[in-house]
């Protein structure tokens, strides 16, 4: 009974609070380390160093007035943000912030579950949260908040192709499709798939970039750009929840990065019994550490690089990174069955 | 072109579109006001719509004295006050056959220099940020707030100067400011390389500038196009070099020449234009010469009757003045201006034609426009 | 029991969907309305333990197709006003028939289906040497499925190549 109901719903309830929070303070840390780069401080004012600012943002745009266009579709206006959030968060309930370990007494899993396809169901419900910004652009009763969804929405399709296909190079080193397995299966390699398959890292970090609609592919939701975004008549708490899926998404892209490429939970060099000492920081921890790198250099990217135009993303896609993407899966197949 | 109020019926259902850029906007840097005629994405045709900040220099001029309108030549080009200061100070000492000290003509080039420099600055931050790359922003204003300070330890203000009087100076140098002046040279060196490690390689900003909006030199100078924009082409007229003015002709400096005649040439012109004009700065500020700071100018400035035109070169490009004088009234009877970039926006059109939505941006940051000078 | 609960609602609810889908006048709730269903259907293959086959009616029908049809309804509604459509019940006297008849069909089908013996021995799911859905689902694709794949990968290339072809404007 325990075990069935109660446990999973506190791991849920634990997981999913952790995410918001998280979401929310990666506004603010975004704002600071921006700040940074940029000889500036950031927020300051709001608590000590700013650290409040995230609430204050809260407050501020939940009592901020709701404003649906006269024409607007109202239920595709109000869902659209929604399908852009839940993808994000429902993803979590693959992802294995640790293993086994025993707790009060009993083994825990840290992790929601572990559905033997894993990966194929964060792929599938990602591909879900494109609808989000369909719908947001075609809620808002507008050319061009219209026109700017739909290019947003082909940009994220095609680099899920590019995603697909190094995330199908990971599945042939590790065997299997569930997350738990393919971390163990870098313990048992003695290796973090990062450096047996670098090209796909790299191909899955851009990817994710492009996915997450993150600089340098976001013209899409540039100010620059002269065909408003498709957030354009969205204001207040249905505007926050925008950002906040993108920032989820981000997450949700360091987390799995670290599963897949940087060996999850497994701390440095985790078959060598000479570093035991680093056990002192518990499994969750180092994949925390690990997801907070990778989101680091998503924040450290926006600041430093310019931005591509459209053409010259989807041509970055299709023409460079899935031809890589099919290479690279190709040669591991050959060196896999030669060598294995 | 229909104005955009009858093309508006018309939006839906032709592969012609109509939009409008501006006049608010966060690319125009300023209230310029951009009609662009797309055929899906590419750029048809571009109508550019100025006089949103038409102030009536030109007329206010007329009825103040000439000493006064040095202030008004300081709102033009807003970025670039000094320049203006010293191109109309010199008109009229040209009219007057004024000559100024050689210690003023120093300073004068000093000032003119940092001014560049300041003007770059602002250019590399915001054309770097329209494109993307926001905090080379930061770090180009963080260098202009150097400079500014130099200035308001010069003269007192940071951005609108009257820094300068018609045969020399205000007020003399205060001590210790050249070896500022000198000091900050060397910071500006390392900080020029920081945003060409930045943007001068990077393969996105290549992507994003190389090809973009190319114009031969012919036809550059054909449109009257002038200063980084026109050298950018391969045509080498910098009026530095060509009518030398104040203290130039003493200086030993390169003007730098692009080839391909596109952003990114005219990118790379500014780039180095940074070094030369720290170049200058260090030369001129060393061999600032003892001496008065303002010549022989009668109490009351009157000139005799006639006209004459004179060009410097701004940061923008070649800045003119044409004034005439009826020498009967302490004002002028009329004050012209050709300012460099009026006369470098009328390219817009034919180097935005074919291009995508996303590069016009890119090509008004690259023509580098002071809305106070386009319109007066 | 708790099964039969849930593969009644889930029926339900697909068929709930289905009919609104066709019944709805405003085209883009209609292919949302179809997104739903196809997400039901994927609750369907969970049920039955196919979770492959789950992920992945989630991934390509609901994630790609369906996202294909959305793109193409809302660039056509661009162009009309929805007070253009025609009157959606103008032919419901000839669906109703042609319903009907269908139905009769599948019934008749049913029934003699029904009266037949059932065959000696429907072909034994043969012993895969792997376990696991994903992979047991390979195995066969490979093996025993080999041509229909090979057949069905040409399609779409030829169909990529087809949209290339009419969509470009200079190669």
């Amino acid at each position: 009974m325990i075990d069935q109901f109660v446990i999973p719903l506190l791991k849920i309830l634990i997981v999913l609070n952790a995410t918001l929070v998280g979401v929310t303070y990666m506004v603010l840390l975004e704002r600071k380390v921006i700040a940074w780069a940029q000889s500036r401080l950031g927020p300051m004012r709001v608590g000590p160093y700013g650290v409040l600012q995230p609430v204050a943002d809260a407050i501020k745009l939940m009592l901020k007035e709701d404003i649906t266009p006269t024409k607007a579709d109202r239920w595709v206006f109000t869902v659209a943000p929604i399908i852009s959030m839940v993808p994000a968060l429902i993803v979590y309930a693959v992802i294995p912030f640790g293993p086994v370990v025993r707790l009060f007494g009993r083994d825990v899993s840290l992790y929601i579950t572990d559905i033997n396809v894993g990966l194929l169901y964060i792929v599938s419900v990602a591909s879900v949260g494109v609808y989000g910004i369909i719908l947001a652009g075609y809620a808002s009763n507008s050319k061009f908040p219209l026109l700017s969804s739909l290019r947003a929405s082909a940009q994220l399709i095609s680099y899920e192709v590019a995603v697909t296909l190094t995330l199908v190079s990971v599945i042939l080193m590790s065997g299997s499709l569930s997350m738990v397995s393919i971390v163990d299966s870098q313990y048992n390699a003695r290796v973090w798939f990062a450096f047996v398959q670098p090209v796909a890292f790299v191909i899955f970090f851009i990817g994710g970039l492009a996915e997450t609609n993150r600089a340098p592919f976001d013209l899409p939701e540039a100010e620059q750009e002269l065909t408003g975004g498709f957030h354009t008549e969205y204001s207040g708490m249905r505007f926050a929840l925008f950002f906040l899926a993108e920032y989820a998404n981000m997450i949700v892209v360091s987390s799995v990065a670290t599963t897949l490429f940087f060996g999850g939970w497994l701390r440095p060099f985790p078959n060598v019994a000479a570093l035991h000492f680093l056990d002192v920081l518990p499994s969750w921890t180092w994949f925390l550490l690990k997801s907070f790198v990778f989101l680091y250099i998503f924040i450290w990217v926006r600041a430093t690089l310019p931005r591509y135009r459209y053409d010259q993303l989807m041509r970055l896609g299709w023409k460079v990174l899935i031809p890589l993407a099919i290479a690279n899966l190709v040669v591991t197949g050959i060196v896999k069955v030669m060598l294995f | 072109m229909e104005t955009p109020s009858t093309i508006h019926g018309a939006m839906f259902d032709t592969s012609e579109l109509v939009i409008n850029m501006g006049p608010q906007h966060p690319s125009t840097h300023g209230v310029l006001r951009v009609i662009l005629r797309l055929d899906g994405e590419k750029v048809v045709d571009a109508e550019v719509v100025i006089g949103y900040l038409h102030r009536g220099i030109e007329k206010l001029s007329e009825n103040r004295n000439w000493t006064q309108i040095i202030l008004l030549t300081d709102r033009m080009d807003y970025v670039a006050a000094a320049t203006s200061n010293v191109g109309y100070c010199e008109t009229v000492e040209k009219l007057m056959q004024i000559d100024v000290p050689r210690r003023a003509k120093y300073i004068r080039t000093v000032l003119m220099e940092l001014q560049r420099i300041a003007s770059h600055c602002l250019w590399v931050g915001t054309h770097a940020m329209d494109i993307g790359a926001m905090t080379v922003f930061l770090y180009a204003f963080r260098e202009r707030e150097l400079i500014l300070d130099l200035f308001e330890e010069f003269c007192g203000a940071r951005l609108t100067y009257n820094s300068m009087r018609i045969g020399g100076l205000p007020q003399d140098i205060p001590p210790g400011w050249d070896k500022k002046v000198l000091a900050f040279c060397d910071i500006m060196d390392a900080k020029v390389d920081e945003y060409e490690t930045l943007l001068t390689h990077n393969r996105i900003w290549l992507e994003r500038t190389k090809g973009i909006g190319v114009i031969g030199g012919a036809e550059a100078a054909g449109l009257g196009l002038c200063g980084p924009a026109l050298r950018g082409s391969g045509v080498a007229r910098d009026v530095r070099k060509d009518e030398p003015y104040a203290a130039y002709d003493e200086m030993d400096f390169d003007v730098p020449v692009g080839v391909a005649g596109d952003t990114y040439d005219r990118y790379l012109v500014r780039m180095e234009e940074f070094r030369q004009s720290l170049r200058i700065i260090r030369q001129a500020t060393e061999g600032i010469p003892e001496g008065p700071i303002v010549g022989k100018v009668p109490r009351l400035i009157k000139p005799a009757a006639g006209e004459t035109y004179h060009a410097i070169e701004s940061p923008k490009g070649e800045l003119g003045y044409f004034i005439v004088s009826d020498g009967k009234s302490t004002n002028p009877y009329r004050f012209r201006v050709r300012p460099p970039s009026f006369c470098n926006l009328q390219a817009l059109p034919r180097l935005v034609r074919g291009h995508l939505v996303a590069d016009v941006v890119a090509l008004i940051g690259s023509i580098d426009i002071v809305l106070g000078e386009v319109d007066r | 029991m708790a099964e039969a609960i849930t593969f009644y609602t889930i029926a339900a609810c697909i068929l709930g969907f289905a009919a609104l889908v066709v019944t709805t006048k405003d085209t883009v709730h209609s292919v949302l309305f179809l997104v739903l269903d196809f997400l039901f259907v994927a609750a369907l293959y969970v049920m039955l333990g196919a979770q492959f086959l789950a992920a992945i009616q989630i991934l390509v029908y609901a994630g790609g197709i369906v996202v294909l049809y959305l793109f193409v309804v809302m660039l056509v509604n661009l162009k009309r006003a929805p007070e253009a459509h025609q009157d959606p019940h103008r032919l419901s006297k000839l669906g109703f028939g042609l319903a009907c008849a269908v139905l009769i069909e599948l019934g008749v089908i049913i029934v003699s289906g029904y009266m037949k013996a059932p065959p000696a021995a429907l072909a034994a799911p043969a012993v895969l040497p792997v376990s696991g859905n994903t992979e047991q689902v390979g195995w066969l694709l490979y093996t025993s499925y080999l041509i229909p794949f090979e057949i069905a990968s040409m399609l779409l290339l030829v169909a990529m190549i087809g949209a290339i072809v009419l969509a470009k404007r200079e190669l």
